[in-house]
Formats: C-alpha cells, sequence, structure tokens
C-alpha cells in the first residue's frame, strides 16, 4: 500500500503509545525488525478521510541519547526518514518526565504534534494540564487522547490528515532554551559534565513549563498505591506472586488450553487422519507415499499443532498480566531472589515462559538490560522443562517409577531449575563476567489492559508455532521418517534395519556407561533435537507402540503398555532416571536453537549452546547412573 | 546519608549523585540535585526499594541507591 501520509509514534514506554498504534491500525500491521538489531518494527496502516495513512511505530525510550539499539533507532529514524507528521505520545498523568523526551526532539528541530494521552487517568490523579498554554509556551500543536476511547482517537485521525505543520514553530522561550543548549555544548568539553549540564537545563525548562501550564492538586493515594502495598509490599508479595503463576498455568493446563488441545488432538487423531487416508487410498497412491503422509506428516506435525492452543493461552494470559503492569512488580519482588542465582528481577517473566516453552522464553531476554543479562537468560531458559519435555518425564517415571511417578516428575523439574542455576553461575563467572548489570525500572500504574494490544500481542508470539509446525517440524518429520523407512537397499520392513536405527546404534555408543546404550535410546535422542515432543513418539514406535498418547493423564495408562514392550527390559530404573535427566538438559529443539542464533545474533552462540548444553547432561547423567550404581540402586 | 538508608515513609531531597554508570540515566528518569523523593516500600528481602518521583514510581537496588547523597526534608 502506498501511504499519502506518514506519521510516526514516539514516547516514553508506558504511555499507551502501543494502545494508540493498535487501535489506530487494527489487524493491518507488520512487524519486522529493525536492520541488524532485535527490536521490533511495527508498522501499520489506516485509511481515513481518503488518505491512506501509514503509521511506524518506535520503541518507547525514556530518552534519545543514543545510549541503547532503541534509543538509537528513534533518532537515527526521525533524522534520516522523511516523515509528514511526529506524534509524540505523553503520558499526562506522567507529565514531567515525560516531557524530557519531548524537549529533547524538540532540540533537535523534529516538528511535534505533542499527544496528552491517558487524560482520564492525570484527572483522577489532580493534575490539569492547559492545553491553549501548553501549546504557546513550545510553540507546537498539542492533543489530548484517551487512548481506548474511539472518539478520541478519531479525531486524532482527523488532526493527521488535516494538519499542518507549516504554521508552527518554536517559541521564543523554546528558542532561548534551545540557545543555552548550545552555549552548554560549546562551552563545557567534559562530556559526563557537559550530559550533567544538559539534563539539569532541560528540567530547569521543564518546571517553567509546569508552572506556567500544569496544576497539580493534592489527592489521597491512589488505587495503584494500595493494589501495591498487598502485590509488592514484604513477605506478601511472593506468595501473591505464586498464586497468580499458579493461576495462569491451571488457566493454560487445566481449565481452557488443555480441553482445547484434546479435542483438537481427537480431530486431528481421529477425522483428519480418516480423511487423509480415505482421500490416499481412493488415489491410489503408493504405500510409501501414504505411510510419508499419514505417520510422518500428519503424526508428526499434528503433534505440534496440538500444542498451539496451549502456547496461544499462555501468551495471552502473559500479555494480559503485562498489559496491567503486573509484571513490572514481579521484576521488583524477584531482583533479590534472581540477583542470588545470577539474574536480574527483569528476567523472571521470560523464564518463567520456558515452563511452557524454550523459545519466547529466549526472545523475552531481548528485554533485559544489558548484554549480560540477556545472553544469561538466553542460556538458562533452555534448561527448564518445556512443555513438550513433559510427557518424556511423564512416561518414564509412570513406567519405571509407579509409586512415585509425580515427585519423580516434580525432581525433573527441580533438576532443571538447579542446572539453570548452576550454568548461569558457571557462565557469569567465566563467559561473561565484563558487564556490570544494573536495574532500574519504572513501576508504572496499573491499569485495564487494552483487549486489542493483548490479542495481537498474543497472535504475534503464538504464530511463531504455525509457522514452526508448518516448517521446521514438517521437514524434520519427513526426515525422520525417511530414515526410518529406508536404508541403503531400499525402503525397509523393520525399523531395526533402517538408516534411524544405524545412526541410533552410533549415538547410543556414546550412553554405554549411562545405562542406556541402545540404538532406541540413540535415536529417540536426536529426534528430541528436531522436537521434544518427538522423543516420545519416537520410542513409542520404535517399541512398536505407536499410538503413545503425549497426554499426561493417560501416561499411566501407556506406561502400562509399554512395560509389555521391549522398552521394560531396556531400562532399569536406573537408567531411566539417568535417560530422563539428559533429556531434560540436552541440547534443546532446532527451533530454539534457531531462536538462539536470532536472539544472541551469531552462530557461535548457538553452536556453543547445543554442545555445552549436551556436554553438561552427558556428564550430570553419567555421574546419576555411576553414583547411583555405586550406591547400589 | 545516601539514599541506600532510605525507610519506607521518608521524604528526602537529592544532594549529589556519584559518578557512577547508572548516573546519566538516573538523571534522564528525573532523579536530580535537588529532586525531591519517597520512599514507597521495599521487596520482600529489602531489596531493590521502591521510590517515587515527579509523579511516577521507580525501582532501584540499594546498591546503586548508594550512590546518591539525601537529606531527610
Amino acid at each position: 500500500m502506498s501511504a499519502s501520509l506518514s506519521v510516526a509514534l514516539t514516547g516514553n514506554p508506558n504511555t499507551g503509545k502501543s494502545t494508540i498504534f493498535n487501535e489506530l491500525t487494527g489487524a493491518r500491521q507488520k512487524i519486522g525488525n529493525w536492520p541488524g538489531v532485535t527490536v521490533d518494527k511495527k508498522v501499520g496502516y489506516v485509511r481515513h478521510n481518503d488518505k491512506d495513512i501509514m503509521i511506524v511505530d518506535l520503541p518507547g525510550t525514556y530518552s534519545i541519547n543514543a545510549r541503547s539499539p532503541e534509543e538509537k533507532i528513534v533518532i537515527d529514524y526521525l533524522l534520516t526518514t522523511h516523515t509528514d507528521l511526529v506524534v509524540d505520545v505523553v503520558d499526562s498523568s506522567n507529565i514531567e518526565r515525560n516531557l524530557y523526551l519531548t524537549l529533547q526532539l524538540l532540540e533537535q528541530g523534529i516538528p511535534l504534534i505533542i499527544d496528552l494521552n491517558m487524560q482520564d487517568e492525570a484527572e483522577k490523579r489532580g493534575i490539569k494540564i492547559d492545553v491553549k498554554k501548553l501549546e504557546a509556551y513550545l510553540g507546537y500543536p498539542v492533543l489530548l487522547t484517551i487512548a481506548r476511547d474511539g472518539k478520541s482517537l478519531k479525531n486524532m485521525l482527523n488532526v493527521f490528515t488535516s494538519i499542518s505543520m507549516e504554521g508552527y514553530g518554536a517559541s521564543p522561550q523554546l528558542k532561548a532554551h534551545i540557545a543555552r543548549v548550545h552555549e552548554i555544548e560549546a562551552e563545557v568539553q567534559d562530556e559526563k559534565e557537559r550530559q550533567a549540564r544538559l539534563i539539569e537545563l532541560r528540567y530547569e525548562f521543564i518546571d517553567s513549563i509546569l508552572q506556567e501550564a500544569v496544576e497539580f492538586s493534592h489527592v489521597g493515594t491512589s488505587t495503584s498505591e494500595k493494589i501495591d502495598k498487598v502485590l509488592a509490599n514484604g513477605v506478601l508479595a511472593i506468595p501473591a506472586f505464586l498464586a497468580i503463576m499458579y493461576a495462569v498455568f491451571q488457566i493454560t493446563f487445566e481449565w481452557i488450553g488443555q480441553p482445547i488441545a484434546d479435542a483438537l488432538d481427537e480431530f486431528i487423531a481421529g477425522d483428519v487422519t480418516d480423511a487423509v487416508s480415505g482421500a490416499l487410498e481412493s488415489m491410489e497412491v503408493a504405500d510409501w507415499m501414504q505411510s510419508l503422509v499419514l505417520d510422518g506428516i500428519v503424526g508428526g506435525v499434528g503433534s505440534v499443532i496440538v500444542f498451539v492452543p496451549l502456547i496461544f493461552i499462555l501468551f495471552f494470559c502473559l500479555s494480559f498480566l503485562d498489559g496491567t503492569g503486573y509484571m513490572a512488580r514481579v521484576a521488583f519482588v524477584m531482583d533479590p531472589i534472581m540477583r542470588r542465582a545470577g539474574l536480574t528481577g527483569k528476567g523472571v517473566m521470560p523464564l518463567m515462559m520456558g515452563f511452557g516453552c524454550g523459545v519466547p522464553s529466549i526472545m523475552g531476554a531481548r528485554a533485559l538490560d544489558s548484554e549480560k543479562d540477556r545472553m544469561l537468560s538466553i542460556m538458562a531458559a533452555p534448561f527448564l522443562t518445556c512443555g513438550a519435555k513433559l510427557p518424556i518425564m511423564a512416561l518414564f517415571a509412570a513406567m519405571f517409577f509407579p509409586d512415585n511417578a509425580a515427585n519423580v516428575v516434580f525432581a525433573m523439574y527441580v533438576v532443571g531449575v538447579v542446572m539453570a542455576i548452576v550454568s548461569t553461575k558457571l557462565l557469569s563467572h567465566t563467559t561473561f563476567k565484563d558487564d556490570n548489570s544494573t536495574f532500574l525500572l519504572e513501576l508504572p500504574p496499573y491499569r485495564m489492559p487494552d483487549m486489542k494490544t493483548v490479542l495481537l500481542e498474543t497472535w504475534d508470539k503464538g504464530k511463531g508455532y504455525l509457522v514452526k509446525a508448518g516448517t521446521i517440524i514438517f521437514l524434520g518429520c519427513v526426515i525422520i521418517w525417511f530414515l526410518g523407512a529406508f536404508n541403503g537397499e531400499g525402503m525397509v520392513e523393520d525399523m531395526s534395519e533402517s538408516f534411524l536405527a544405524s545412526i541410533g546404534a552410533a549415538v547410543g555408543a556414546l550412553f554405554t556407561f549411562h545405562g542406556f546404550g541402545t540404538w532406541e535410546a540413540g535415536a529417540a535422542a536426536i529426534s528430541g533435537i528436531l522436537a521434544k515432543e518427538s522423543v516420545v513418539s519416537t520410542i513409542g514406535i520404535l517399541y512398536g507402540l505407536p499410538d503413545v498418547s503425549a497426554e499426561a493423564e493417560d501416561a499411566i495408562e501407556t506406561a502400562e503398555a509399554m512395560l509389555q514392550t521391549g522398552m521394560g527390559s531396556a531400562f532399569t530404573p536406573l537408567s531411566a532416571l539417568a535417560f530422563m535427566v539428559f533429556s531434560q538438559l540436552y541440547t534443546p529443539c532446532v527451533t530454539a536453537l534457531g531462536t538462539i542464533k536470532k536472539e544472541a545474533g551469531s552462530w557461535k552462540w548457538m553452536i556453543f549452546a547445543a554442545v555445552y548444553m549436551f556436554v553438561l547432561a552427558w556428564v550430570v547423567s553419567l555421574l546419576v547412573y555411576q553414583v547411583g550404581s555405586l550406591l547400589g540402586f | 546519608m545516601t539514599l541506600k538508608d532510605g525507610k519506607t515513609g521518608m521524604v528526602l531531597r537529592v544532594d549529589s549523585i556519584a559518578e557512577s554508570g547508572l548516573k546519566e540515566r538516573l538523571m534522564t528518569m528525573g532523579l536530580l540535585p535537588g529532586t525531591k523523593i519517597s520512599v514507597l516500600r521495599s521487596a520482600p528481602l529489602g531489596d531493590p526499594m521502591a521510590i517515587g518521583l515527579r509523579s511516577y514510581h521507580l525501582a532501584i537496588r540499594r546498591k546503586d541507591a548508594a550512590n546518591i547523597q539525601v537529606s531527610q526534608v
């Protein structure tokens, strides 16, 4: 779409800027990356008064000192890209600090439309802004909005299509301020002192703006304050956090997500499989082709599609919580605990997602402040028990520890968390020791999240799974199927003569001293690198029980059936435990590896993660087996 | 005293900020010599602390707060 009007949105974080962007453009958005960095580039389109408007949502920043990738993007974009209108979204209830960015932009000679957003909140907090006076004092147009109010957004679009910035320019006061900025820049040689002087000068000017155009009247304790007295205060904060997280996991894995997933599973295993096999038969397709499509593609891709509802529900809950402002409190409350593990409070949320899936968990690390924090968080996430590892644990625990299954599964979660901490400590003392981590975090007022924003975010994060199912998993299934069905001489009847068996045997040899050096275990481990979901399904196929369900609830039934197969004698309880520990810790799946490559910015880190985690898992699992044997288990 | 020793409920004025990697960011966020801040609360283990300034709230670690000289108002 060629746009006849281009608009850039800029402003501080937590100003409702993204809500404005989402409400204005809806689903007509393109989300990509700014070149060279992992910062989302959001561009949206809207048609209004016969004009096609292109809106760019620049990253939220507190300043434009180009100290962070986000700040650099904002200032580079505004100085080098022609944009018809630049809108500075200001949180009216927090106008003092918000005006800092406004002022920096005006000093750069960027003509702004100043949008005083969150009018309703400012009023509640006793802050009254005189629009006319503010306009006169700065010389630039000022707009009032409430981001979720359709009328005020329509008015905003009307302003976009009708305004001419020609008639505006710096006021005498602003000109005088800018002149003083230039004086300081010329006078003060020392960079640090110059910055300090400039910041002081800007806040002095902001004080004069406030005196001229803003009235503060004292109001009592805000609702946010009252909520924080419970959710972010003293010892009560931790049980509150655990309760909220418990609710999120219940919603995802019990109340809403799992029932949908079960229904979908039934649909794919039943109706879809029947329909496809019927169609293939009526077309008289060759047997190998039927096997490829049914066993390989429908079975394999289906096992991933089943996870999609869980992932969407989980992301929905987390986006919702993020929209309320609670996530900032989680970071605040958990910081002391996370810091002892070598991480930062801001890393809690991304890591929590790791119990659902490592991919969003690794992606979430981009919100952290320092390179060190980001890398440590990326390297810790894959150790956690993601949704796809859970079936492995559930199956093995039910088979070999029938009396203690739940405890053994729980112990595997603990193994994951402990290894994440140990590994973080290890890496922060060896590989990523330089950077000094800091923690400075705005605690925005609690707000009712904007549903459109929550849904768009959920879709944006969750659609990665659909893409994954359609690409990597699809390919992986075809490859595994091929390796399992062929050898050098052609198609095989017995899988133990296939390529997969030969490769599995080679890999299995690595685990001779782990108690599970069989080709079946080796093949399962390889398929787990494609997707952890495949470990259980591969084992099922190899031991001749193709209908192994990935559902945790069915594990006991499945376990009883599995014990009757060769698997019952292939593992002892101790070697099963060693296999579980290995599965918990070893090389993440290819999707996670691809995400590490993207987020850490190099192949080097991806290969490092793959090898490092494999070695760590190999060693820990060996210790489990050997120490266990010595102790006589 | 420094902000590190701030107790919940105290209202303080910033006297000076020692040089550190965080100084410029703190100042950009509106924490300057002369700024009035109130200590709101602490996280469960006493650290970090939440402070209020210029009509918004900010979380800061006590280690970093030790760089901020304050006096009680």
